[in-house]
C-alpha cells in the first residue's frame, strides 16, 4: 500500500518537474530579451530540479541514497539562483540594458547584433 | 546521439565562439549521458568534470583575451578534406568487422577482463573494480596520463610566456580595446553580495567534497582525476569572486609549478620504492608487510599523486589566462 503511494507521489512530482523543465525551455526561445530569458531559466530551472530530486528520492531504499539526494537540492537551491543572479549582474555591467514596455535602448541592438 | 551529432556540428558552424563554447559544454555533458548509459560512471564522472566544467571556464577565458568572433572568410582546403573523408571512410568501413556489440564472447571480454574480475577482490581488495585496474593492474599506463597531463600544463605554460614578452612590446602601441576592461579580475568588486555569499558558503563543501571523492575512489566512482578537477574547481570559483590577487595569496603562481611537479614525483616515487625495497616498478605488493594492504597503500599513494597534479595543472593554466587580463581598479558604471 505504502508502496503505491510512494509511486504514484514520485509519477506525480517527475510529470511535474519534466512540465516545469518544457516551460523553462519554452520561456527560453520566446521570450524577448536577455533578463526575461534568465528569470526563466533561473527560477523554473530550479523548482524542476528540486520537484524531480524529491520524486527520485522517495523511490530509494537506501538512506544514504535519500540523503545524497537531498544534499544535491540544497546544493543546485543554493547555486542555480547565484548564477543566474551573476549572469544579470554581468550583463548589466557589460552594458546590456533591459527592454522596459517596448522602449528598446540604442546599446541593447549593438550587443545583442556581437551575439550572433 | 542524434544531438551529440547536432551539438558537434553547430560547433563547427556557428560564427560567435561564445556559443561554441557553450555547445562544446553541452556536447560534452551528453558524452557523460551517453557514458552512464553504457554503464561507465568513472569515465562519466571525468568527462563531466572535465568537459563540461574547467574546460568551459578555461574557453571563456581564452575569449575574455582574445574576442568572441570568428575571423570572417571561410577557406575550404580540399586536399585536407579530402584525406579526412577518406580516413573517416575506412574507418566507418573498418566498424562493420567488428565484433557485435556486448557479445559474451568478445575478444575483449575473454582476455584479460575475466582474470582481473576474478582476482581482483582477492587480490587487491577494493570494491571499485575500475579503480584496482586503472591504479594498479594499469599503473604504468596511468602513470603515463598523468606524466602527459603534466606535459600539457608545461606546454601551455611555455606558450602563454611567450606571447607576454612580444605582447608586452605592442602594448605601449595599440590601446587596448573596451571589451577587454571586463576582465576576470574586474569581478572582485564590492558590489557583488549574492555571489560573494553563497561562494563562502559553498568553496569548504567544494574541497571536502573533492577530498571525498579523490580517497572514496576506492569504493565507487572516483579517484584522482575528478577529484583533481573539482579541487582546482574551487580555487577558480573563488579566484572568479573574489579576485585573482587573493587567490595567489592562497595558493602563488610558484606553489603551484611545484605541485605540479609533486603530484608526478609522488608517483614516480611510488615505482622506485618499489626497487628500493625489492619488488619491481610500481609494485604495491611490497610497500607493506601483507600484499594487500601493500596494495591499498599504493593505490591511495598514487591517487594522491594524481589529484595533485591535475588540480596544479588546472589551476596553473587558469593562472596563466587570467593573470594576462589586464587588471581593472574602478568600473565606473557599477552601482
Amino acid at each position: 500500500m505504502i508502496d503505491l503511494i510512494l509511486d504514484i507521489a514520485t509519477w506525480a512530482l517527475l510529470i511535474a518537474g519534466s512540465l516545469l523543465l518544457l516551460i523553462t525551455g519554452l520561456g527560453l526561445l520566446r521570450l524577448p530579451d536577455l533578463y526575461t530569458r534568465i528569470h526563466a531559466g533561473g527560477m523554473a530551472d530550479t523548482l524542476a530540479t528540486f520537484l524531480i530530486f524529491i520524486g527520485l528520492a522517495l523511490q530509494s531504499d537506501d538512506i544514504f541514497v535519500t540523503v545524497k539526494l537531498l544534499m544535491v537540492i540544497v546544493f543546485v537551491f543554493f547555486t542555480s539562483p547565484t548564477a543566474s543572479y551573476a549572469l544579470a549582474h554581468g550583463s548589466f555591467v557589460a552594458g546590456l540594458k533591459p527592454r522596459l514596455d517596448g522602449i528598446t535602448p540604442p546599446e541593447t541592438d549593438d550587443i545583442e547584433k556581437d551575439a550572433l | 546521439m542524434f544531438l551529440l551529432i547536432a551539438g558537434a556540428l553547430t560547433v563547427l558552424t556557428v560564427r560567435n565562439l561564445f556559443v561554441a563554447t557553450m555547445l562544446l559544454g553541452i556536447v560534452s555533458f551528453i558524452m557523460a549521458l551517453v557514458f552512464v548509459s553504457l554503464d561507465a560512471v568513472d569515465v562519466a564522472f571525468t568527462e563531466a568534470a572535465v568537459g563540461a566544467g574547467i574546460s568551459t571556464v578555461l574557453y571563456i577565458g581564452t575569449l575574455a583575451l582574445v574576442g568572441a568572433q570568428e575571423k570572417p572568410g571561410i577557406k575550404i582546403a580540399a586536399g585536407p578534406l579530402a584525406i579526412c573523408l577518406a580516413v573517416g571512410a575506412v574507418l566507418f568501413y573498418a566498424t562493420y568487422q567488428m565484433p557485435p556489440y556486448g557479445k559474451a564472447d568478445n575478444p575483449v571480454h575473454t582476455h584479460v577482463a575475466p582474470r582481473y574480475i576474478d582476482v581482483s577482490p582477492t587480490e587487491i581488495g577494493v570494491p571499485n573494480m575500475v579503480t584496482s585496474v586503472l591504479s594498479s593492474y594499469r599503473g604504468y599506463d596511468t602513470f603515463g596520463e598523468t606524466t602527459v597531463v603534466f606535459t600539457a600544463a608545461i606546454g601551455v605554460l611555455l606558450i602563454l610566456s611567450q606571447l607576454r614578452r612580444r605582447k608586452e612590446d605592442e602594448d605601449e602601441e595599440n590601446p587596448v580595446r573596451k571589451g577587454l576592461r571586463v576582465s576576470l579580475t574586474g569581478l572582485g568588486s564590492q558590489h557583488d553580495l549574492v555571489p560573494h555569499v553563497v561562494s563562502k558558503l559553498l568553496i569548504p563543501f567544494i574541497f571536502v567534497f573533492a577530498l571525498y571523492v579523490q580517497f572514496h575512489g576506492d569504493y565507487g566512482p572516483g579517484g584522482g582525476f575528478q577529484a583533481g578537477v573539482i579541487f582546482a574547481a574551487g580555487f577558480i570559483l573563488y579566484a572568479l569572486i573574489f579576485g585573482l590577487q587573493y587567490t595567489q595569496k592562497v595558493l602563488s603562481s610558484v606553489a603551484v609549478l611545484y605541485l605540479l611537479a609533486a603530484g608526478v614525483l609522488l608517483y614516480g616515487g611510488v615505482g622506485i620504492v618499489g626497487i628500493i625495497v625489492g619488488g619491481n616498478f610500481l609494485d604495491y605488493n611490497v610497500l607493506s608487510e601483507n600484499p594487500v594492504s601493500g596494495q591499498h597503500l599504493g593505490i591511495l599513494l598514487i591517487e594522491l599523486g594524481v589529484g595533485i597534479t591535475v588540480a596544479a595543472a588546472m589551476l596553473a593554466i587558469f593562472y596563466a589566462f587570467a593573470g594576462r587580463a589586464e587588471p581593472v581598479t574602478q568600473m565606473p558604471d557599477q552601482e
